[in-house]
């Protein structure tokens, strides 16, 4: 394993952490599992798409992809979970799977069902010493991702808004009697989480520059293997799982007699952990009561 | 297991006759049409396409609809089945064997193959609940696909070639439907379905009335697994080559499209929508081309999101009430003076007396005399530790 592979992966990692706080933060807060949030990374890389189709401009792109999966992350959740509170989480997810097809389907009968080419701004190759040789956009990711994780925990742990996302996780009943208005905080969330995919959506952009309908899926499912392996609901916990599947990914993909089984290494590891611990490494044990 | 068996034996049954009537009345329908050569072969084989889609959803049905636990790697246990049987059966078409019993002996290696695969899934299924198990069903499936796109015996990614058995293939599909039927509906009346709901409806208060949670749990998957991987066999006769990309986590989510709208705990509804998705699915897929094929899914996204929120959302209850399909059949049940199967109160057996009456040996006199010590003259005397603390 060189230095360059460690840098990748956590650069990797950096991303599907984004992406895994929007999942982690949604269960905490509205305890269901948005499967449609891989599919926001896919509609924030096909607004990059558009937007440099049309104004060529790569800033506009970047606020335009927040933007509109900001609307859209609230949208769905008013339009298809709001009704369901209260229902089966079975029900709740299948009804999320419904999205995630919706807006597949949506993306592929507007664009195609082809990989088209994004035009976002190549970054040079930095050669550090003899070994090492890092692209900047790999840098961007691992810089922006780390800022970007360290204000939402600032943001949770000491802001009012915050502290009241900390109160409706732990108990939605005695926070609403304190005075918290629940359904905002739960769109809060699904915009937080919305923007986190966005940003993630246009670094993966950066390392992959093409979009598909499908784009979201993949990395949709890894980011949501790595809540489950950090813990669902938790916020370290979703960073710390987002960073050791993606240096583990990077690592396999650089062994030449693992690199097939990537994939499979992946799903092992969540498998194995959640034997040893049911609920991630820092997941809270969850009582059963009568 | 041998109880499961032993009741299968005392109270084996032909139950719920509407499903054996609709498979075999179907089966003997095409039957015809078949020797009479008017079945096209392009319909033969959607007939053998909704076959195993039956298989796949009354399979995955017993998980999500009896069980209650959500299961998206249907398809994980399908690829197995599919890959293995029909490697078997690639071996065994050498020999001089008939292709028939090749057929069979596939069906049951991949059965058993997948069968495997689910006790191994059902593992972490006993520590899991929920939305944890899903993810594992889900990453276990995936883990299956990659393993067998990589090894070298199974054609790697251009996949497993196999043999083609014919247009007369539905035939042994519906056959392995009804035995399926047969099975499951038994299982299901039985002692034993009624422990699989009780664990659904709620897991400690069913281990509290002593039902075996793990044996349960690890029976259900063992059980729908065997299916899938007979049905995943079948589906490998059914088209040519066997390849991963095939059992995607869609095709997963295809299968469980078909349950959610058959009614989950519906063994009929899981026939019928399964049969409808295969065949609507047909239409569009030959009659669509490029990228319209996302009409397909968009129509499955909103089958699932339609009929949860139907079924499911306090806002649409009063509408429900009024055009749902049970309102509309007791309506129609109450118009003939009908009633429902669970309000006939001749079912209700009054069997007290044969009920084993627990032997109370406990004396009313040791229970009332704690209080009085007799005295060495034989009468009764307050205790004394009695009145010392009254004093």
């Amino acid at each position: 394993m060189t230095a360059t592979t460690f840098i990748d992966g956590l650069s990797l990692g950096a991303i599907y952490a984004l992406i895994a706080l929007g999942y982690t933060m949604v269960y905490g807060i509205a305890k269901m599992l948005n499967f449609a949030h891989g599919d926001i990374i896919m509609v924030g890389a096909y607004t990059v798409y558009s937007t440099l189709l049309w104004m060529g401009k790569p800033i506009l792109a970047v606020i335009f992809a927040i933007a509109v999966c900001v609307i859209l992350g609230v949208v769905i959740e008013k339009v298809a979970y709001k009704p369901l509170r209260g229902a089966s989480p079975l029900a709740v997810l299948i009804t999320a799977i419904g999205v995630s097809y919706l807006l597949q389907a949506i993306a592929q009968l507007a664009f195609g069902a082809k990989a088209v080419p994004v035009g976002l701004p190549r970054f040079p190759v930095l050669h550090i010493g003899d070994k090492l040789v890092v692209n900047v956009s790999t840098l961007i990711t691992l810089g922006v991702g780390s800022v970007l994780m360290i204000a939402l925990t600032l943001f949770i742990k000491k802001s009012k808004i915050g502290r009241a996302m900390i109160a409706v996780s732990e108990d939605r009943k005695a926070a609403q009697l304190m005075g918290v208005n629940v359904n905002r905080i739960i769109s809060l969330t699904f915009a937080i989480g919305s923007a986190l995919a966005a940003v993630a959506s246009i670094f993966y952009l950066m390392q992959i520059p093409n979009t598909s309908p499908t784009l979201g899926s993949m990395p949709g499912i890894k980011a949501f293997t790595a809540a489950v392996i950090g813990g669902i609901g938790s916020i370290p916990g979703a960073m710390i799982g987002g960073v050791l599947l993606g240096v583990v990914e990077k690592i396999c993909l650089s062994i030449p007699a693992l690199n097939p089984y990537t994939t499979a290494i992946e799903f092992a590891i969540l498998i194995v952990i959640l034997m040893v611990r049911p609920t991630g490494i820092l997941g809270k044990k969850i009582r059963e009561k009568v | 297991m041998a109880g499961y068996f032993k009741s299968i034996r005392d109270g084996f049954k032909l139950r719920n006759f509407t499903n054996y009537i609709l498979i075999a009345a179907a089966l003997i329908l095409f039957l015809i049409l078949e020797l009479t050569g008017v079945l096209r072969r392009s319909h033969a084989n959607l007939l053998a396409q909704v076959g195993f889609s039956i298989i796949l959803a009354v399979s995955l049905n017993l998980v999500v609809g009896f069980l209650g636990e959500l299961s998206l790697g249907h398809a994980g246990f399908m690829c197995a089945g599919a890959y293995i049987g029909c490697f078997v059966a690639n071996q065994l078409h050498k020999t001089s064997l008939p292709p028939l019993v090749t057929l069979i002996v596939a069906m049951a290696v991949g059965g058993i193959v997948a069968a495997l695969f689910g006790f191994v899934v059902g593992l972490p299924a006993l520590r899991l609940k929920g939305d944890y198990l899903a993810i594992v069903t889900l990453a276990f499936g995936e883990i299956v696909r990659n393993i067998c796109k990589n090894l070298p015996w199974f054609g790697g990614a251009m996949g497993l070639p196999t043999e083609q058995y014919g247009t007369h293939l539905f035939i042994v599909a519906f056959a392995v439907v009804l035995l399926m039927l047969i099975l499951t509906q038994n299982l299901i009346h039985s002692k034993h379905g009624r422990a699989i709901t009780a664990i659904r409806d709620n897991e400690i208060a069913a281990r509290a009335m002593g039902i075996n949670v793990v044996f349960y749990k690890l029976f259900v998957f063992v059980f729908t697994a065997f299916f899938a991987g007979v049905a995943g066999v079948i589906y490998g006769y059914y088209t040519t080559p066997v390849i991963y990309s095939s059992f995607t986590f869609n095709y997963s989510i295809e299968i469980l499209v078909m349950v959610v709208l058959g009614g989950m705990g519906n063994i009929t509804g899981s026939i019928l929508s399964a049969s409808l998705i295969t065949v609507v699915n047909f239409v569009l897929q030959s009659n669509l081309s490029g990228d319209q094929a996302a009409i397909k899914y968009l129509v499955y996204a909103l089958i699932l999101m339609v009929t949860i929120l139907f079924n499911n959302a306090p806002a649409f209850r009063p509408i429900k009430e009024k055009i749902g399909l049970q309102a509309i059949l007791s309506r129609v049940r109450k118009k003939f003076g009908l009633k429902h199967p669970s309000e006939n109160p001749e079912e209700i057996v009054d069997d007290s007396a044969k009920w084993h009456r627990i032997p109370t040996k406990i004396k009313m006199d040791s229970i009332l005399s704690t209080d009085l010590k007799p005295a060495d003259d034989g009468t009764l005397e307050p205790d004394p530790r009695q009145e010392d603390k009254h004093e």
